[in-house]
């Protein structure tokens, strides 16, 4: 394992160091210490290798992230995991607001509970979050799935477009144009296999799908307000 | 109709209402039937005080000019040179402002790149994307990073030789995009990751930030993920200019681009085009003294459009502070937007050349506007690059010949000094001189 300190070595230079590495790089596992709420850490990774954040962390932490697996032990700042593209970002303790804000791929976990506009016009990334969603979340969510094993706030999947929502708690109020929608066999089998992928043991009969009603998708008169 | 009454008495002449004018009435009229706001492209049409209300002052017994085509004038510019490891330089300081693939057709986007690049300019992406037309004929690639972020993604930012992130824009400030259905193809539908044929919105604010201080922490991810290596710009509409300036140097920018309400958009609301920011020349004097008093004029630098049509509005922006311009719709002229030759065309749509706005309908009988691929293939990238490279030499030319005029070497060194307004509305706007005066308004004599 490979552990870079933040406390001693610059941001720019943890950045590039894990930028560097490539597809065939042997130095597969890799430990932040000392991250103190730092903005930015792990942004722009693209290659197969762990990352492990040992603390919280500030803003975008693991932004635009490509294929890198990476865990936060503590607590994230806004915007983690910002328009991923593929891997895997899992916060062990709870994600601040926009978390997967974009997100085109990859899977996101968040063990705790995640801020408001989780998921916000998220475009194919999966989120599973543990905990609790706050008010707006999946706001303008074009694709992907959002998982809510706890209870959802005001306005969920508010002008939602073609992502797919389950929420396995209550929903405190439903966005323009998101309604709760028929649990099919594909779905609960969908379902099953986002639950095992984050490591989740709740079972997917217990949830809610929401999704778009498709009716904002015209521009016409009753849509302009 | 006689000019006397059935009793022989003089009639008064019908006279048009000038507050309930032919257009207003017709706009009524439309908005009574269809219950809807209009939506249109192209910038404010309403006349504002403009550029043509300055003029430069020429050389004199106390300035001596260059000679017109011998002596130097040169008209490079550097971007971006207060973090960026790779700054932009370009030959000519006229670049081509952000229009999306989507709002605009492939080959459109190609001529773009074909035409500045060979001006030695910079051309710019927009909502939807980088497309493979822009980047492989694009010597210089701006990408923007909007609200929408459709299409973005880490690969592109890293080929792009600046990101522009869109805070707004000109024509609508405070306000977000609009694409309508009929422009929705299979590939504009992909590149965005949404159903093909549906109206889509594009998000007024970023999904991600909020404020300046979120701003200055976005821009140091963005700068994490591409190495410190291009520039940032961060690109506001005609709103505070004085503050939004100062907030985006504090944040971080390495560019300012402010873009003027008549700059134009693709598509958006009339009502916001016509009636939301404030005009180009209003807008320059603020910015400059705001880069100014952080002692940052021409280290960071300020790149302005919003109507910007010929050489002397190049001078101009140049002479009140601007770095370099932007232009969006001169540009699409240039390639063959509202040419007479499609009279017929333009009739059928039931306008003018000249006067075709509906720019979100798809139907550009030019094939500029468009995804339908008939109307596409009426142009010609090549041809259009062509075009619009002739246009970028001439705009150069014609802002070299006021350069020398006021005895400049270079574009950059024009300054307020140089200029006179026609007008009191453009004296107090841009803060130089009404002509025959020393008088600004605002300034104690
Ligand atoms: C067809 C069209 C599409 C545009 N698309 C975008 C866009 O995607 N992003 C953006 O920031 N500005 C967009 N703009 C605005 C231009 O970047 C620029 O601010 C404006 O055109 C400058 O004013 P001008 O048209 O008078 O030169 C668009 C403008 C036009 C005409």
């Amino acid at each position: 394992m490979q552990v870079i300190d933040l406390a001693t070595m610059p941001l720019r230079d943890m950045n590039a160091t894990l930028q560097a590495q490539g597809a065939e790089t042997n130095q597969r596992a890799w430990e932040i210490a000392n991250p103190r709420g730092a903005h930015a850490i792990a942004v722009g990774l693209d290659a197969p290798i762990a990352v492990r954040v040992a603390g919280s962390t500030g803003y975008y932490c693991a932004g635009m992230n490509q294929q890198a697996e990476i865990t936060v032990t503590g607590s994230a700042g806004p915007g983690v995991a910002e328009n991923m593209m593929s891997g895997k970002v899992v916060i062990e303790g709870d994600a601040s607001q926009y978390a997967g804000a974009t997100g085109h791929g990859g899977l996101l976990v968040i063990r705790g509970n995640a801020a408001s506009r989780c998921g916000i016009s998220m475009k194919g990334i999966d989120i599973v979050v543990e905990g609790n969603v706050g008010h707006m979340s999946a706001f303008m969510a074009q694709s992907g799935r959002l998982v809510v094993c706890g209870d959802a706030g005001d306005a969920l999947g508010d002008s939602l477009y073609e992502a797919r929502l389950y929420v396995r708690g209550s929903v405190r109020s439903l966005g323009a144009d998101c309604i709760e929608k028929e649990m099919r066999a594909e779905h609960l089998a969908e379902l099953e296999e986002l639950l095992s992928a984050a490591g989740s043991d709740a079972v997917a009969g217990d949830f809610r799908r929401y999704g778009s009603a498709r009716q904002l998708y015209h521009f016409n008169i009753d849509n302009a307000y | 109709m006689s000019d006397t009454d059935k009793a022989g008495a003089p009639r008064t002449d019908p006279i048009q209402s000038g507050t309930f004018t032919r257009p207003i009435n017709a706009e009524i009229r439309r908005a009574a039937a269809t219950g809807i706001y209009d939506i249109r492209g192209g910038g404010a049409k309403r006349k504002v005080p403009h550029f043509d209300d300055l003029l430069f002052l020429g050389a004199s017994m106390s300035r001596y000019p260059l000679e017109g085509y011998r002596e130097k004038c040169d008209t490079d510019v550097t971007l971006g040179t207060r973090y960026a490891k790779n700054p932009i330089r370009l030959d000519i300081p006229v670049t081509i402002a952000g229009m999306s693939f989507g709002a605009l057709s492939g080959p459109a986007k190609e001529a773009l790149g074909r035409g500045a690049t060979l001006a030695g300019t910079s051309t710019t992406t927009g909502d939807g994307g980088m497309t493979p037309e822009e980047l492989g004929h694009s010597d210089k690639l701006v990408y923007q990073y909007l609200p929408s972020r459709y299409g973005m993604n880490p690969r592109d930012l890293r080929r792009a030789d600046a990101i522009e992130i869109v805070v707004g824009q000109g024509a609508k400030p405070g306000g977000g995009g609009m694409l309508l259905g009929q422009k929705i193809s299979d590939r504009v539908a992909g590149m965005r990751n949404l159903p093909a044929g549906i109206d889509q919105r594009s998000a007024c604010r970023h999904p991600d930030w909020t404020g300046p201080d979120d701003l200055e922490i976005k821009i140091l991810e963005l700068r994490e993920i591409t190495g410190w290596q291009v520039p940032i710009y961060v690109k506001i509409g005609g709103a505070r200019p004085y503050f939004d300036t100062t907030l985006a140097v504090k944040a971080g920018a390495d560019v300012v681009v402010l873009d003027g309400m008549q700059g134009g958009t693709a598509a958006s609301q009339d009502v916001f085009i016509e009636h939301v920011g404030q005009p180009t020349l209003a807008c320059i004097h603020g910015a400059v003294q705001a880069l100014r008093d952080l002692g940052m004029h021409r280290e960071v630098q300020l790149i302005v459009s919003g109507g910007i049509r010929t050489g002397a509005d190049v001078a101009k922006a140049m002479a009140l502070g601007a770095d370099a311009v932007a232009i969006g719709t001169a540009a699409l002229i240039a390639l063959g937007d509202n040419d007479p030759k499609w009279e017929a065309d333009y009739q059928a749509l039931g306008t003018t050349a000249g006067a075709y706005d509906d720019w979100h309908e798809g139907r550009d009988p030019a094939g500029i506007t468009t995804q339908d691929p008939a109307l596409m293939a009426r142009l010609d990238p090549v041809e259009g690059g062509r075009r619009l490279n002739n246009y970028l030499r001439v705009l150069t030319l014609e802002a070299q010949t006021i350069a020398r005029a006021c005895g400049k070497s270079h574009l950059h060194n024009l300054e307020p000094e140089d200029l006179c307004a026609l007008t009191i509305e453009a004296a107090a706007m841009a803060r130089v001189p009404l002509s025959g005066t020393d008088w600004i308004p605002g300034q104690t004599l």
